[in-house]
């Protein structure tokens, strides 16, 4: 295992409370924070490099200097705790288990950002998750590192949850604000960007719960010497949630860097894959990310070992390569049909779209149409490429990015798998499994 | 209605406690959580009777009330039972079987996705990721969450939550910090 920074104390008994969280070093950053200025506190997270662990990776210090600072108008600083990216469980792992690194983090997080009242949204089905963060954050008021006059620094902030109802696309940054607000969560059009106009008209960051962590131990050991680990721009550690057809799924802290082949076959991670089957593909960061075939998951077109960062798994562009995302990592085995598979996703995205743009809204509706007829023995030869036409005709047409999350699944899996689809419209009576009619059928009268 | 629609006064309470967490003016914000305390005593949906009530206090038309409502997947609009099972249905759970689980309750229960036993026990409903794809899959009733699910235990779980009601404890945000 390379360095754990988040989930260094992860299973230490009773780490969820405070006295246990001081005793192994916690809210010590927060103490180092509140004697330095808050410029100094962004300028150790963009010296860190840190990039946003929600998915788009944008560099987090950069996103806090972006911050507009008008006279007299409160900041805010939101944490997004709504994970909903299929295949994602790291931030709900690390909220249940150390609750109080999320605290902490937000705490001196809201310092630099001159934050006095921040908030926590919370996906609505993670309640038991929200009862830990809501009695942890009880326990940081009675110790002083909430309230008003922190630690005696002069540094007012009040911190609360805000539990979310059902919605993917809450997470979102600006649908999560509208949520936030106590509406629909229907993305706003960019400009203006948060920073400037967020919840209330505020300016607002909207920060990932892992990104919200890492400024943790960035300001125990200085952003300096947190860039030292991982690679090139892909500084640090990240949590990389594992699941599908493998030996060891579960939450795993990597340095970026770390070889694919590592960390899908060693046993200190994925552990390989299951059921001595043969691997697949993989979705290797949420299932918004272009899907990969095993050979382009282990080595890219030019013949390099992948690794597990931001820069080489976005090797090749989208012919031959994919992105980290949000570190939700779904392996697919041989037994996995990958048509059926990219059938559920495009049903989901139909399912999670506002709506609001048409593209988005019909686009990912005729999808699912067409997925359902060849998976029903029904496709035609021109099918294949009407959806290929269709995902090209939503990407980068819309307000926010659920049109190309819906995307980017159709293009790479008929790229890499358009045999399996072709097998499907030519061969239907050998391949259409009539069980799985019965359930797309029974599971989309329910979607009504 | 026969009953009349009224918080009791301990949810009130909260309801108050709530709307402080936003800033003097903004008490709209405090919607979402609302509608779940809503939905938790009044047998867990959302009758239009209720949401009217929820848009007087927080003095907003109705229509702003019943548009939220209808936008996000856990506030139910029509009756359910007892007992809410939730069955993930989204790739990796379904991957890894949710589909032969959803198939098994409707058999053991007489009902389809989406509708309720004529005792008024069991609502079955799919719903997406539920983020804990890493022990797919998932079920989760109430607050809890049922993890590494099989047929087996399945029938299980459905034999323990017949005699319970789980509506009580679903959407209970009463252990609720500060002010
Ligand atoms: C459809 C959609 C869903 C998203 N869901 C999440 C999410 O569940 N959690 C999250 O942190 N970011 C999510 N994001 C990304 C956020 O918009 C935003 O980029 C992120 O919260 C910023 O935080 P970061 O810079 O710390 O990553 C989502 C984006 C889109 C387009
Ligand atoms: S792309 Fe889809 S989800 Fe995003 S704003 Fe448009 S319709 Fe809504
Ligand atoms: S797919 Fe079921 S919990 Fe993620």
């Amino acid at each position: 295992m390379g360095k754990q920074l988040l989930l260094e104390n992860i299973n230490v008994p009773g780490i969820e409370t405070l006295s246990v969280y001081r005793a192994n070093g916690g809210y010590k950053a927060l103490e180092k924070a509140l004697k330095m200025q808050q410029s100094e506190v962004v300028d150790e997270v963009k010296k860190s490099g840190l990039r946003g662990r929600g998915g788009a990776g944008f560099p987090t210090g950069m996103k806090w200097g972006f911050i507009a600072k008008p006279e007299g108008v409160p900041r805010h600083l939101v944490c997004n705790a709504d994970e909903s990216e299929p295949g994602t469980f790291k931030d709900r792992y690390l909220m249940q288990h150390n609750p109080h690194l999320l605290i902490e983090g937000m705490i001196l997080s809201s310092y630099a950002l001159g934050a006095n009242t921040s908030y926590i949204y919370i996906r609505g089905e993670l309640l038991y998750v929200y009862h830990i963060l809501e009695k942890a954050i009880q326990a940081a008021y009675d110790a002083g590192f909430l309230g008003d006059n922190i630690l005696g620094s002069g540094f007012n902030l009040n911190l609360y949850c805000h539990l979310g109802a059902g919605a993917y696309i809450c997470g979102e940054e600006t649908a999560l604000i509208e949520s936030l607000e106590g509406k629909r969560g229907n993305p706003r059009i960019k400009p203006p960007f948060p920073a400037v106009s967020g919840v209330w008209g505020r300016p607002t960051v909207v920060n990932n719960v892992e990104t919200i962590a890492a400024t943790v131990p960035i300001i125990n050991m200085g952003g300096e010497e947190y860039a030292k680990i991982g690679v090139g721009k892909s500084t640090g550690t990240k949590l990389i949630s594992a699941c599908g057809h493998i030996n060891n799924p579960g939450v795993y802290e990597i340095e970026l860097g770390l070889s694919c082949e590592e960390f899908l076959f060693d046993d200190k991670y994925c552990g390989g894959i299951k059921n001595g089957k043969k691997f697949k593909a993989v979705v290797a960061g949420g299932s918004s990310v272009p899907i990969l075939p095993a050979d382009l998951f282990l080595k890219t077109a030019k013949g390099e070992p992948r690794l597990m960062s931001y820069e080489s798994l976005s090797d090749g562009g989208f012919i031959s390569g994919t992105m980290l995302g949000s570190g939700g990592f779904i392996v697919l085995d041989e037994t996995a049909s990958i048509v059926k598979n990219l059938w559920n996703f495009t049903r989901f995205y139909h399912h999670e779209s506002c709506g609001q743009c048409s593209p988005c809204r019909e686009g990912t509706g005729w999808m699912e149409k067409i997925l359902n007829r060849i998976l029903e023995g029904k496709g035609k030869q021109t099918d294949i490429d009407l959806l290929f036409d269709i995902q090209s005709k939503i990407d980068g047409k819309t307000i926010c990015p659920l049109g190309e999350a819906a995307a980017w699944p159709v293009a790479s899996a008929i790229r890499h798998f358009r045999k399996e689809f072709e097998e499907y419209v030519n061969k239907p009576e050998e391949i259409v499994d009539v069980k799985h009619y019965y359930a797309v059928n029974n599971l989309q009268q329910s979607a009504k | 209605m026969s009953k009349e629609i009224r918080f009791t006064d301990e949810t009130m309470a909260l309801v108050q406690k709530m709307i402080k967490r936003y800033p003097e003016g903004k008490h709209k914000s405090a919607l979402i959580p609302m509608l779940h305390l809503a939905q938790m005593e009044f047998d867990g949906w959302l009758d239009s009777p209720v949401m009217d009530y929820v848009a007087s206090i927080l003095k907003i038309q109705s229509i702003e009330v019943y548009e939220v409502a209808s936008f996000y997947s856990m506030f139910n609009l029509k009756p359910v039972g007892k007992c809410l099972i939730e069955v993930c249905r989204t790739g990796p759970c379904w991957l890894l079987g949710a589909e032969d689980l959803v198939k098994h309750i409707e058999k053991n229960l007489k009902i389809k996705d989406g509708e309720t036993t004529p005792d008024g026990m069991f609502t079955l409903k799919t719903v997406e990721c539920l983020a804990a794809c890493g022990t797919a899959p998932v079920i989760q009733v109430g607050e809890t969450y049922h993890e590494n699910m099989t047929c087996e235990s399945v029938d299980l779980l459905l034999g323990e939550y017949k005699i319970k009601d789980a509506r009580k404890t679903h959407y209970d945000i009463k252990h609720i910090s500060i002010k």
